[in-house]
C-alpha cells in the first residue's frame, strides 16, 4: 500500500439537502446583505428630510442654514467651479499619498535593513508625526517656493507615518520558525526580504496605508487652508472658505459633501485593493460562517 | 539516494561531541551531550519538557552555536542537505501548497520548471498531489503538516530534523502519519532525528532511542529498538513492541527523577 492510498482526500461530496438552520443562514446573511446598504441610504433619506423641515418651519434664512434643495442647487449649479477644486484637491491628496507610501514604506525597509540607521533616525520620524501640521505648515510655506510642493509636504508629514510605523511593525512579525527554515536553507537578505518579510508584512502595509489615505485628504485639505488665497489655492479647502466670506454657505455644504465623498472613496478603494491582494490568503479576508 | 543499509553497516553522518550549551542566565541547556548519528538512523530524543530537546536539534541545524564541544559532520554538505520539520507546520500562507514545497530549490536559484517534477513527487508522497494549488488556509492541520513533511523531503536530504512534528494533531491522524513517515524514510533513504514526549510514537519510529534528563538536559540512556522495518499496525500490537515501551518508559521515569 502505498501513502497516497493512505490518504482518501478527494474532493468533498455535497450535501443533497440544506438542512434548517443552514436556510436560516442563508436568509440572514441574504437581508444583512441588503440592509448594509439600504439601511444608510434611509437614513440620509430621513436626516434630509429632517433638515428640510426645520429650514421650513423655522423660516431659516438660507444664509444661516440652506435647505437640502438649496444645497443641491449649487452642487448642481456651481458644478464646473467645484469640480475643477476638487480635481485640484485630488490630485494633491494622491500624489501625497503615493510618497507617503513610497516614503513610509522605504524608510521602513531601510530601518528594517540597517539598524543604526533605524537608532538614529526614529525619533526624528515620531517627532514629525507629533508635532501638528497645522502648526508646521505655516512655516513650510515660508520656506518653499512652490504652493504644490509646500502643500505635498503638508499631507506627506500628515500621511507617511501611519505608513512607516506599520511596514515596521509586518516587517518584523514574520514567523521565527519561518525565519530558521530561511537561515537552514542558506537564504540571502535580498531573498529573505523578498520572499518572506515582505508578504509577511503585506496585510500590516496595507492597514496603514488605508490610514494614510484619509490622513492624506485631512493634510491637503490642511495645507490649502494654511496656504491660502494666493497662487493655486483653488481646491476644495479654499471654495469652502471662499465660499464663508460671501456668506454663500449654500456651497459650503456642496464643496463638503464633495470633500466627504472624496474620503469615502478613497477609503473604499483602498479597502478593495486591500481585500483583493489578501483574499487568497489572509485570515482577515475569510468569511467566517459564525 | 540509497537505500538503508542494515543497522550494523552503516556509516557515520554526523558527531555531537560532549557538547555544552548555556544561555545566559545560567541556564545549562545541555551538558556533555555526545550521540552519533549513522546514515539511516531513525532516532528519537525522548524526554520531559525542558531537556533541551529543540536546543540539541537547533545545534545540529547549525541555528546556534555549542558553548562548548563541536559537532562534527562526516562530510562537508551542501544547502538542501538538511530537511527540518517544526512542531507547527510553518507554510507561508501567501503561497499555495507547491509554492511552499518549491521554497528549498527556490532559495538554491533552481527555476520552478526543472524541479517541478520533483515538486509534485514530494507531493505525492505525502498524499497530496491533488492539493498543489491549495493555499495551506484551506488545508487541515494533518494536511498542513504533509506538506511541511514533503518540503523537508523535496530536496532528498541525507538528514531531517523533526521536532514534535505531531504534537498538535489527534490520536488517529498522528498514527497514521507516523506509518507513512516510515514509508516515507524507507523510499528516500534518510535520516531522521525525532523529537517527541511520545514513548509510544519513540519506540513506533525509531531505532535508537535517546533518553534524555533535564536540568541541566543530558543524556540518561540510549536504547535500541531492533524490531525490524518495514513496522506497521501488527507492530504496534505486538508484545515486543509493549516491551520496548515499557523500557522507553522506565528509563523516561529515570530521568524524571533524575531531574528532581
Ligand atoms: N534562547 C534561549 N534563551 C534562554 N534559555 C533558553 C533558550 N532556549 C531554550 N532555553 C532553555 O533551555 C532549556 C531547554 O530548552 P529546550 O527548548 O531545548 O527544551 P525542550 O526539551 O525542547 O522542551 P519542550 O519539550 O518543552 O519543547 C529550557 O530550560 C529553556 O528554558
Ligand atoms: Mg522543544
Amino acid at each position: 500500500m502505498s501513502v497516497a492510498d493512505l490518504n482518501n482526500q478527494s474532493a468533498p461530496t455535497k450535501a443533497p439537502t440544506v438542512d434548517a438552520e443552514e436556510a436560516r443562514r442563508a436568509r440572514r446573511r441574504r437581508i444583512e446583505k441588503t440592509a448594509r446598504w439600504l439601511l444608510p441610504l434611509l437614513v440620509m433619506a430621513l436626516m434630509i428630510w429632517v433638515w428640510d423641515r426645520i429650514v421650513v418651519w423655522n423660516e431659516i434664512p438660507h444664509f444661516i442654514l440652506p435647505s437640502p434643495g438649496r444645497v443641491w442647487g449649487s452642487l448642481t449649479g456651481d458644478w464646473a467651479i467645484l469640480w475643477d477644486s476638487a480635481l485640484l484637491t485630488g490630485r494633491i491628496t494622491l500624489m501625497a499619498l503615493a510618497i507617503a507610501v513610497i516614503g513610509g514604506a522605504g524608510l521602513a525597509i531601510l530601518f528594517n535593513q540597517n539598524k543604526m540607521v533605524e537608532l538614529s533616525l526614529y525619533p526624528y520620524a515620531v517627532i514629525l508625526q507629533v508635532t501638528p501640521v497645522v502648526a508646521i505648515a505655516p512655516l513650510i510655506f515660508i520656506y518653499v517656493e512652490s504652493k504644490t510642493v509646500g502643500m505635498l509636504l503638508c499631507a506627506w508629514l500628515v500621511a507617511f507615518f501611519p505608513v512607516l510605523s506599520s511596514t515596521t511593525l509586518g516587517l518584523n512579525s514574520v514567523d521565527h520558525n519561518l525565519r530558521d527554515l530561511f537561515r537552514i536553507y542558506g537564504a540571502t537578505r535580498w531573498q529573505r526580504l523578498w520572499m518572506l518579510q515582505l508578504p509577511s508584512a503585506l496585510p500590516y502595509f496595507l492597514g496603514g496605508l488605508k490610514i494614510a489615505g484619509g490622513l492624506s485628504l485631512i493634510g491637503a485639505v490642511v495645507a490649502e487652508l494654511v496656504a491660502g488665497t494666493g497662487g493655486v489655492g483653488t481646491g476644495l479647502a479654499f471654495r469652502i472658505q471662499e465660499a464663508g466670506y460671501r456668506l454663500n454657505i449654500a456651497r459650503m455644504f456642496a464643496a463638503l459633501a464633495i470633500v466627504a465623498a472624496m474620503g469615502v472613496f478613497i477609503f473604499a478603494a483602498l479597502s478593495l485593493l486591500s481585500h483583493m491582494l489578501l483574499r487568497k490568503w489572509h485570515e482577515s479576508a475569510i468569511k467566517r460562517e459564525h | 539516494m540509497a537505500k538503508i543499509a542494515p543497522f550494523s553497516e552503516r556509516q557515520e553522518l554526523l558527531r555531537v561531541n560532549a557538547v555544552d550549551k548555556v544561555f545566559p542566565g545560567d541556564v545549562q541547556a545541555l551538558r556533555a551531550m555526545s550521540l552519533t548519528v549513522r546514515e539511516g538512523d531513525f532516532i528519537s530524543l525522548l524526554g520531559p519538557s525542558g531537556c533541551g530537546k529543540s536546543t540539541a536539534l537547533r545545534l545540529i541545524a547549525g541555528l546556534s552555536a555549542p558553548t562548548s564541544g563541536r559537532i562534527e559532520w562526516a562530510k562537508t554538505r551542501a544547502q538542501g542537505d538538511l530537511g527540518v520539520v517544526f512542531q507547527e507546520p510553518t507554510l507561508m500562507p501567501w503561497a499555495t501548497v507547491a509554492q511552499n514545497v518549491y521554497l528549498p530549490f527556490r532559495l538554491e536559484g533552481q527555476p520552478y520548471n526543472a524541479v517541478k517534477d520533483n515538486v509534485l513527487e514530494a507531493l505525492k508522497l505525502v498524499g497530496l498531489d491533488k492539493f498543489q494549488n491549495a493555499y495551506p488556509r484551506e488545508l487541515s492541520g494533518g494536511m498542513k503538516m504533509r506538506v511541511s513533511i514533503a518540503r523537508a523531503m523535496v530536496t532528498q536530504p541525507e538528514l531531517i530534523l523533526m521536532d514534535e512534528p505531531f504534537a498538535a494533531l489527534d490520536e488517529i491522524t498522528r498514527f497514521k502519519l507516523n506509518n507513512d513517515l516510515l514509508e516515507m524514510q524507507a523510499r528516500i533513504g534518510c535520516t531522521v532525528i525525532f523529537v517527541t514526549h511520545s514513548v509510544f510514537e519513540s519506540v513506533f519510529l525509531s531505532d535508537r532511542i535517546v533518553v534524555m534528563a533535564a536540568r541541566p538536559g543530558r543524556v540518561i540512556e540510549e536504547l535500541h529498538v531492533d524490531a525490524p522495518y518495514p513496522r506497521n499496525e501488527n507492530f504496534r500490537t505486538s508484545a515486543e513492541y509493549a516491551a520496548h515501551c515499557r523500557a522507553a518508559s522506565q528509563a523516561l521515569e529515570l530521568a524524571m527523577e533524575a531531574a528532581a
